[in-house]
């Protein structure tokens, strides 16, 4: 058990808490540094979809695991970003560019689904954002003069200012800076003000309220910085892709991404990339036991599917606090052996609401 | 300048048939505790509820520093200088002690989000002040051994007090204390006594509360407040509006009823 003595207030407000995330963080880092000359083809082009659906996890996490607000239409800001980025790159512009326009425009269109939003709440916020999915996809398909239609629309390779990423190692490190950007940027305004105030309106709104917290212009944000973090990994996305249609990015895709943050640990940085590793890995463990299961259920369509939705199912009555809560649990235990107890980790139900403000 | 701060001019509110402040009008004045009492359904929280705007008057105004509260938007009440608590407890529950405080610094932030996207050194050194300033509450109410502790954990006497110091961390020039001491045990409704009168004496900051604990309302309180089904009853201080006839009626019955009540019985 590690205890840290404070002497500065410093000591809270830095990322780095002590020694050891430290070592471990650099480590992690040198690893995702060497992992090109460490991992065959394949495992690096999955690491890379890793840290796109990361980008994507970050912004859904800050949304639904911070400011409590739920989207099943988060794939529509995903193609929204994938489209700007294929029509702009089309048009010469340097990618860079391309991709923080995508997150401005993704965060425009987020804007404008987050003002009814403002009015609607749980349940409502999730279906609200679920037509608008089918909206979007919809017009993805109609709007063929900029979005190819259901044909779908090839992208080229990214080309920074000159220099073309035309292979695949070049394109992880891209997507490896835009990853840790996004992860320093969620981090920054979670430590901040900005930050609180999301986690104010997600545990009460009524008080935040009377904290000075203007419920209409943080909630607007909120969906606005998870939009446009969805925007950029729907850019990297479809270049990694080189192909996008609008059927990327229909129901299935959003609720692929709520999956990825519930599994991996709801209202955790953390989260969004154990949540991000288990979306990819989990279709090659799928893959790997059909050869072992017996014909009937190994080759039988929707299994996939199927295994989504148990994983699901057991998280949510099992592990309420995802892999990541797993995680915490685990170390808790090893570090203060014996003593660990089963009921640590159990938070009491809160106490009576006032109902009759709401 | 007055010394009235807050001032309910025939403040009546209503829910369908429901009249649940009929034209309540009262002065807080600068530097004192006021206390609104009264049975359960007297109206006390909606008189708490207008004043945070968290409801509409259906007619009156209430008036905070010559401005009337009605044209405010809610989020700008705290800016005013008006803190609450609520009476069944509404902090941050999966946020820890010191979270909760500091977002009672919201309304003092100096910071945008593009500097605390980059956390720019201003950003920095903005978090450090604030933290000064909450761990000057916290220094107040003794709260530092809770300091690191999720709210969800914690037992329900600290959690008044983690909502009584998210309160002052606003700076606020008047206090909205709804019932501070329920669910408090007794030594506990001590401490809140003793921290309501420091609250007063040593920041100046103005408390209008919600209580029903009489002997707290007696230690601490300059002037009453008895209301009744939405309606004003008694005003004055403790020891008078304890002696009133309709205070004594609204808590405990007229004798006129006593002696009905008798005569049914011998019946």
């Amino acid at each position: 058990m590690r205890f840290i003595f404070k002497t500065r207030y410093d000591q809270d407000i830095r990322l780095a808490k002590h020694g050891g995330q430290v070592f471990w963080y650099a480590a992690l880092m040198l690893a995702l540094l060497a992992a090109p000359w460490l991992f065959t083809e394949y495992w690096l082009a999955q690491l890379t979809f890793v840290l796109i659906y990361s980008v994507v996890g970050l912004g859904l996490m800050l949304l639904s695991g911070f400011t409590g607000l739920f989207s099943l239409g988060h794939a529509a800001f995903l193609g929204v970003g994938a489209y700007t980025q294929a029509a702009l790159t089309q048009q010469g512009v340097p990618a860079p560019i391309a991709l923080l326009a995508a997150g401005a425009i993704s965060a425009a269109v987020g804007v404008v689904v987050g003002l009814p939003a403002l009015r609607v709440k749980g349940i409502y916020l999730a279906i609200a954002t679920l037509a608008f999915g089918f909206i979007v996809e919809e017009v993805f398909a109609r709007w063929e003069r900029v979005t190819g239609g259901n044909a779908g629309i090839h992208i080229g390779a990214p080309d920074v200012f000159g220099l073309k990423l035309d292979n695949d190692v070049s394109f992880y490190f891209a997507c490896l800076v835009v990853t840790v950007l996004a992860t320093l940027g969620v981090l920054n305004l979670l430590r901040s003000s900005t930050g609180r105030a999301f986690v104010a309106i997600r545990d009460s709104e009524v008080s935040a309220q009377s904290m000075g917290i203007h419920l209409a212009r943080y909630k607007t944000l909120s969906f606005a910085i998870s939009a446009a973090l969805a925007g950029i990994g729907g850019a990297l996305y479809a270049h990694k892709l080189q192909f996008i249609s609008p059927d990327q990015f229909n129901i299935l895709q959003s609720i692929d991404l709520v999956l990825m943050i519930v599994v991996g640990g709801i209202g955790a940085i953390h989260g969004a990339f154990l949540g991000a590793i288990f979306l990819i890995t989990m279709p090659q463990v799928i893959g790997l036991a059909k050869d072992f299961l017996p014909a009937v259920i190994g080759q039988a369509p929707g299994l996939q599917g199927l295994v989504y939705g148990l994983v699901l199912i057991a998280f949510v009555l099992f592990e309420p606090q995802g892999l990541y809560g797993r995680w915490l649990k685990l170390r808790t235990y090893l570090q203060i052996f014996p003593f660990y107890r089963k009921g640590m980790f159990q938070r009491q139900k809160s106490y009576l609401k006032s109902d009759r403000l709401k | 300048m007055s010394d009235v701060l807050l001032s309910a001019t025939d403040l009546s509110v209503r829910f369908g048939g429901v009249l649940a402040v009929n034209r309540v009008g009262f002065d807080v004045k600068r530097g004192e505790v006021f206390t609104l009492i009264g049975p359960n359904g007297a109206g006390k929280t909606t008189v708490f509820n207008l004043i945070s705007r968290i409801y509409m008057p259906t007619s009156g105004t209430i008036t905070y520093q010559g401005r009337n509260l009605a044209e405010q938007a809610p989020h700008d009440i705290a800016r005013l200088g008006i803190a609450r608590t609520f009476q069944n407890i509404e902090l941050f529950e999966h946020a820890s002690v010191l979270q909760n405080l500091l977002i009672g610094r919201h309304t003092h932030r100096q910071t945008g989000v593009w500097s605390e996207l980059f956390f720019t050194p201003k950003t920095r050194r903005a978090e450090i002040a604030a933290r000064e300033q909450v761990e000057r509450v916290i220094d107040l109410l003794d709260l530092q051994h809770h300091r690191e502790s999720l709210v969800a954990g914690l037992p329900y006497g600290v959690r008044k007090v983690v909502e009584l110091a998210r309160a002052l961390c606003t700076e606020p020039k008047l206090l909205l204390l709804d019932e501070p001491s329920s669910g408090l045990n007794v030594e506990e409704t001590d401490d809140m006594a003793f921290w309501i009168q420091d609250i007063r004496a040593e920041l100046g900051i103005t408390v209008l509360m919600v209580e029903h604990d009489m002997a707290l309302v007696s230690k601490v309180s300059d002037r009453v407040l008895a209301m009744n089904q939405g309606e004003v009853l008694a005003m004055g201080t403790p020891r008078e509006v304890q002696q009133h006839p309709g205070v004594i009626e609204a808590y405990l019955g007229s004798a006129d009823d006593v002696a009905s009540l008798r005569r049914t019985v011998a019946a």
